[in-house]
């Protein structure tokens, strides 16, 4: 910018704050020194820097609690878990930056992919889209359950529009893995991809995943990996995984 | 445990933070230590390298803006509203520093300016780095730091509209 331009409101606040640079703090001084009214509100805004120092920097020497110094135990599932959890996941969201590009984590791994391709092999399926169907419910849960080693539950959905069909056992890369499959009232049908995780006992983000064009939320909660496939845009499809892990964790 | 090293030079901001825009010490600390929980779960997520202040900070931003929203049914502890909270006005600055008539200004104000205007003036991060903090443009920082700035100008000179009194 030049030096003789006018002085904007933001090099106003940058002055303050000691983020203007030196041949444009000069303008800002010039500026000020003509403006009385304006080197006021500029001192009145300066002053208020000091004292929210003068209010809140006590708390910087206080000894620090020794339970927040702890690395904490793994914790019970809770909504704001969740809440950060979609935060997370939010396209452009406040987290977003920090997942941006990165490697998911290693109990993630090939799980959207395997997912996607339980989806596109089973979803197109007329005759026989799963092997237990919704109406033996408990008897589908109790055969993956046993199979998987641990707990399994098909979540309800009709709160997103989408009633269970039922589900299949599948062969997953460490072990078996369970489908169940959705569908809502125009015969559109979502998959959820369940398989154990090696460690157990993680939490990972919602990771948005895309295969070529089935959209793919996956986390890892618990013993459990999940993934959510769908032909469906993005946010959409999010609103289904918002409800699954609601119902996963009431 | 105490393999802490990592997120220990930070909490003492952390905190600080946290009792500003709260003005509870008790719920200050509570969040502060549901956000260093969060960020040993996601450890995994933090990309070495980048700013792990700036991360945390997202962190803590995001548990506090979630929380008040689950809280909205409990006005008892709803500090969005500007109204909610009025304090009987201070007639004087007889305390030298008119303290308290910033602090009682600063909860007054709506969150989303009270946020910029903390991390710029009291934890003096850079305007980008606001912004990235918040998952804000810059223009959106600028815009609500000269709002904050001036409220609490007008309200502390007395010469805004009148604060309510509590009856």
């Amino acid at each position: 910018m030049k030096n003789n331009s006018p002085v904007t409101e933001t090099e106003l606040h940058a002055y303050i704050d000691g983020q203007l640079d030196g041949a444009r703090r000069a303008a800002v001084e010039t500026y000020l020194a003509a403006n009385p009214a304006e080197a006021e509100r500029v001192h009145a805004y300066a002053r208020q820097n000091e004292q929210l120092h003068a209010l809140f920097d006590s708390t910087l020497d206080e000894p620090v609690p020794e339970a927040l110094r702890m690395k904490p135990a793994r914790r019970a599932p809770n909504p704001m878990r969740y809440a950060a959890l979609l935060a997370a996941a939010v396209v452009g969201g406040v987290l977003g930056w920090a997942l941006r590009g990165e490697e998911p984590l290693t109990i993630t791994a090939n799980l959207p992919q395997q997912a996607a391709l339980a989806h596109v092999v089973y979803a197109p399926e007329v005759l026989h889209p799963v092997e237990v169907g919704a109406r033996e419910e408990a008897h589908l849960v109790n055969w993956l359950s046993k199979r998987l080693g641990a707990p399994v539950r098909a979540p309800h959905l009709s709160d997103a529009g989408y009633e269970l069909v039922g589900g299949r056992l599948l062969p997953g890369e460490a072990g078996p893995a369970a489908q169940f499959m959705y569908q809502d009232i125009r015969g559109n049908r979502l998959t959820l991809y369940v398989r154990t995780t090696a460690d157990g006992n993680r939490e990972t983000a919602f990771h948005y995943a895309k295969e070529d064009k089935v959209g793919v939320f996956y986390w890892v909660d618990g013993p459990f990996g999940y993934a959510l496939s769908g032909e469906l845009e993005r946010p959409q499809l999010l609103r289904v995984a918002e409800s699954v892990y609601r119902a996963l964790n009431p | 445990m105490r393999d802490t090293n990592l997120f220990d030079e930070h909490i003492p901001r952390l905190r600080r933070y946290a009792r500003a825009l709260t003005n509870d010490r008790t719920q200050a600390d509570d969040l502060v230590q549901e956000c260093l929980a969060r960020a040993w779960e996601k450890l995994a997520l933090w990309q070495r390298g980048t700013d792990l202040r700036a991360w945390l900070f997202t962190i803590l931003h995001n548990l506090f803006v979630n929380d008040l929203r689950r809280r909205k049914n409990h006005p008892e502890l709803l500090t969005l509203d500007d109204e909610a909270l009025d304090a009987p006005r201070r007639a004087t600055q007889e305390d030298g520093l008119g303290l308290r008539d910033l602090q009682a200004a600063l909860n007054r104000l709506p969150l989303e300016q009270r946020e910029v205007l903390l991390l710029v003036g009291l934890e003096e991060m850079s305007y980008a780095e606001v912004a990235k903090t918040l998952g804000i443009p810059v223009g959106t920082v600028m815009s609500r730091l000269s709002r904050a700035r001036e409220r609490l100008r007008v309200q502390l000179n007395g010469a805004g509209p009148a604060l309510r009194r509590v009856k």
